[in-house]
């Protein structure tokens, strides 16, 4: 027999956070600020951006030229270690129904590849069911909310436009870069079409703002991960100076199974399995703090089973795994005919978007519920792998350099231009929208399924209805006027139908997935309270996009982060009033 | 555009992170395995480098397949006034490399090269190697073109579409390819906005609100 003891470490936290993301950063940070003692967990290895190094690269430098790999879903050169499947730790679907599920195991989990589209959710936001009837309301609002983002913003900085929009609040910005060219054109199609198109709302600092961090030097790589922390990542801005106070210990490569409970009902810790040397783990804390990622918190809820939660951890309302949301999404490009031959600039700018487009409608006038914006891409970027493929269905249809319209496809030196001259023609866009949180949307544990570890696995029920369908094939025609306006072509996208839900995509494509342990002041349909305290169980509190109750056309990172802030103020009070 | 001033804010954001360094070195795989090739400059997982290394290791195409390879790249990019061959940027390296990365992309490689053979052999009594460059161009000249190729050459059409795909990419991603297509970027800069003679080439101006807004820089 194979030696199979658990080893109980003998210190006791004051709190053991699960996961190093966007929430778990922010609780280790503020808890380790206000001088508690804090266990972080996190499930793949430590990671720096300042020392785990991509940026600068060159594409020849990856033998596949920065190709994606079943290591790296975005590309040989994106910060995330993982992808939508991960050796070893399935997960399966119920129904013939589809959700991917994607996973970065590492120190930061998914902030340090991310967009760093840093949106405030709004006043209506928190509100839906008021407004429409669909889905239900946040047990608080934007006020309670707004203070905790103007320190989110202070902290992290974030660049934007004082816009006084009324569903899109202005942040505390630094100034936003100027418009690259093809913006430019968007800029001026969208104003002409009354689609608004504004300086875009990134965490990168155009400016500094300590001296732990410098500002953006534009090399637009931000999902790289920043060497000078110029953008936000959990890593580089909360973990590393929440370790600096002393306060922290982490342990990496931990993968947890279960939270513990004594017989009152009460959190006393975890038990992990270390991925290292295979060898089980407990480790005791006052408070535990879960903040694994929407779904693999309710994972490990619905994992942690006792008699006292024999429904699973928190779940008396059954709720646990329900509500599941991601963001809907669909895309579209072309060529724009007046930029081939263009002359060349470093065009680099800011990892991402210059400009995008704030959800402007109203949908009383509309066929589908909520909203989406947009976002747009396009201009010279550093070629690598796919670069110049399809030029056969490119080079025919336009004239050439020299006025000619040549025959598709081709070789040799004629052919060697035109990679030259259609580079920096091409643009595209993609709508990110609000899908209803809907009960039958969810995430169980698989009865007969378990990962290499042992820990039975997340089963998936998820279908878009008709409000998504619908909300995809607005998007559809929004983005086939602008083009036009644009004077541009559609090369790819414009192939919705109802067959294929608009080009609606899967649900998890868009790493939005939330609602799994939504918060509410009614415990017989809500996991959490509004400071994300679990009803069923004090010392426990789940501060990752779980929490959302709905997650409006905004990308939800900049609200786990002031939520977690949040909550884990509430935490330190809380303690201090020996009420945990 | 002064480089050393951004260079100086490379090396100032590390600073902070002095204190943690000690523990984030430890992310670094312990025993790292057999290096085959030159050493990654990129950051690799432990399981990242062990699959590159075995992948540099094994071997797909033959010497004669490498040989047509070479030939078809060439003709597809060759040496120009403005930049050399695909063969000069090590084009058929990277495609030996990638087919094995990506298998999806060797039969339809080894067959093409294969049908390409076969069609040289019935016309010209030769491998496509073999044959003198005005035969190679006559026989290119009629998969190069999906538009006007015959329906009996479409799988021919079809290989060279991957040929020119894989030879394109791998030319343009190369440094060879990089600076003959003139991005000037992944370097320090301060991204000012589009230089005042390309807005006047397609005259279009930065409103007087976004010039207000915008960051600005010390030049």
């Amino acid at each position: 027999m194979p030696d199979f003891q658990i080893k109980k470490n003998p210190k006791t936290y004051d709190a053991i956070i699960v996961g190093s993301g966007a929430g778990g950063g922010m609780s280790a940070y503020v808890l380790s600020q206000a001088g508690l003692k804090v266990l972080l967990l996190e499930a793949g290895p430590l990671y720096d951006p300042a020392k785990n190094v991509m940026q600068l690269k060159w594409p020849y430098e990856s033998p596949r030229r920065g190709a994606s790999t079943k290591f790296r879903n975005f590309g040989d050169f994106d910060a995330a270690y993982g992808g939508w499947e991960l050796d070893g730790e399935p997960y399966t679907h119920k129904d013939g129904t589809k959700f991917d599920w994607f996973r970065s195991r590492m120190l930061g989990g998914r902030t340090n590849h991310w967009g760093r589209i840093s949106l405030r959710f709004g006043p209506k936001d928190f509100k839906r069911k008021s407004i429409d009837g669909m889905g239900d309301d946040w047990p608080i609002g934007y006020e309670d909310v707004a203070p905790y983002y103007d320190k989110v913003d202070r902290l992290i900085g974030v660049f934007g436009s004082k816009e006084n929009l009324p569903n899109d609040p202005d942040s505390i910005f630094l100034p936003p870069p100027k418009p690259r060219l093809h913006e430019l054109f968007i800029k001026e199609a969208g104003t002409a079409l009354n689609i608004p198109v504004i300086p875009s709302r990134l965490s990168i600092l155009t400016r500094p703002i300590n001296k732990e961090r410098g500002a953006c030097f534009f090399c637009s790589q931000c999902n790289r991960g920043c060497t000078v922390y110029g953008d936000f990542s959990s890593s580089s801005v909360l973990v590393i100076p929440a370790l600096n106070t002393g306060n922290v210990d982490v342990i990496a490569n931990a993968m947890v199974r279960e939270v513990l409970t004594d017989s009152g009902g009460k959190a006393t810790g975890i038990s992990y399995v270390n991925k290292e040397d295979m060898q089980e783990y407990e480790v005791s804390a006052k408070v535990v703090v879960l903040a694994a990622s929407a779904c693999e918190s309710a994972r490990l809820l619905l994992n942690s089973k006792s008699s006292n939660h024999p429904n699973g951890l928190a779940n008396s309302s059954n709720v646990v795994g329900k509500y599941l949301h991601d963001s809907t999404g669909t895309g579209m490009g072309g060529i724009l005919p007046k930029l081939v031959g263009r002359k060349r600039y470093n065009e680099d700018g800011v990892g991402g978007m210059h400009v995008y487009t704030p959800w402007w409608l109203e949908n009383k006038k509309l066929d589908f519920a909520r909203g989406y914006h947009v976002e747009y891409y396009g201009g010279m970027g550093m070629p690598g792998y796919g670069f110049g493929f399809g030029m056969q269905g490119t080079n025919g249809k336009y004239p050439g350099r020299d006025g000619k319209q040549k025959e598709a496809g081709g070789y040799g030196t004629a052919l060697k231009d035109d990679y030259r001259y259609f580079y920096g023609a091409h643009f595209g866009m993609d709508g990110r929208g609000e899908a209803i949180a809907r009960e039958d949307n969810y995430c169980e544990i698989d009865p007969t399924t378990v990962d290499k570890f042992g820990i039975p696995v997340l089963r998936f029920h998820y279908k878009w209805s008709d409000q998504e369908v619908k909300q995809a094939k607005h998007m559809k025609d929004t983005f086939r006027e602008i083009i036009h306006k644009m004077g541009g072509v559609v090369t790819w996208g414009d192939n919705g139908s109802p067959e294929n839900d608009y080009g609606l995509e899967a649900p998890g494509r868009i790493i939005h997935e939330v609602g799994t342990t939504r918060m509410g002041d009614d415990k017989k349909k809500s996991v959490l309270n509004k400071f994300n305290q679990a009803h069923d169980c004090k010392n426990l509190f789940v501060m990752d996009g779980g929490a959302f109750v709905s997650q409006a056309d905004k990308n939800p990172t900049w609200t786990i982060l002031a939520l977690a802030m949040r909550a884990s103020e509430y935490v330190i009070d809380e303690m201090k009033k020996q009420n945990l | 555009m002064d480089r050393r001033k951004y260079l100086k804010t490379l090396a100032v954001g590390t600073v902070g992170t002095l204190s943690a360094a000690t523990l984030i070195d430890s992310c670094k795989p312990k025993d790292k395995p057999k290096e085959i090739g030159a050493a990654p400059t990129i950051d690799r997982t432990p399981a990242e480098a062990e699959h590159d290394n075995k992948l540099m290791a094994d071997k797909f195409f033959d010497e004669h397949e490498m040989k047509t390879i070479s030939v078809l790249a060439d003709i597809i990019i060759p040496k120009d006034d403005v930049s050399g061959s695909a063969t000069d940027a090590k084009v058929p390296d990277f495609l030996e490399f990638i087919v094995k990365d990506m298998p999806k992309h060797q039969t339809p490689m080894r067959g093409g090269l294969k049908w390409l053979d076969l069609h040289c052999m019935k016309k010209y009594n030769k491998a496509f190697v073999e044959c003198n460059t005005g035969q190679q161009i006559e026989m290119v000249d009629q998969i190069a073109f999906p538009e006007k190729a015959r329906p009996e050459m479409q799988p021919g059409v079809a290989f060279f579409n991957l040929m020119r795909d894989l030879t394109a990419t791998g030319f343009f991603t190369s440094k060879i390819g990089i600076e003959d297509l003139g991005y000037v970027g992944n370097k320090a800069n301060q991204w000012d906005g589009v230089p005042q003679d390309v807005l006047d080439q397609y005259g279009v101006k930065y409103d007087e609100r976004t010039l207000a807004e915008s960051v600005k820089f010390d030049s």
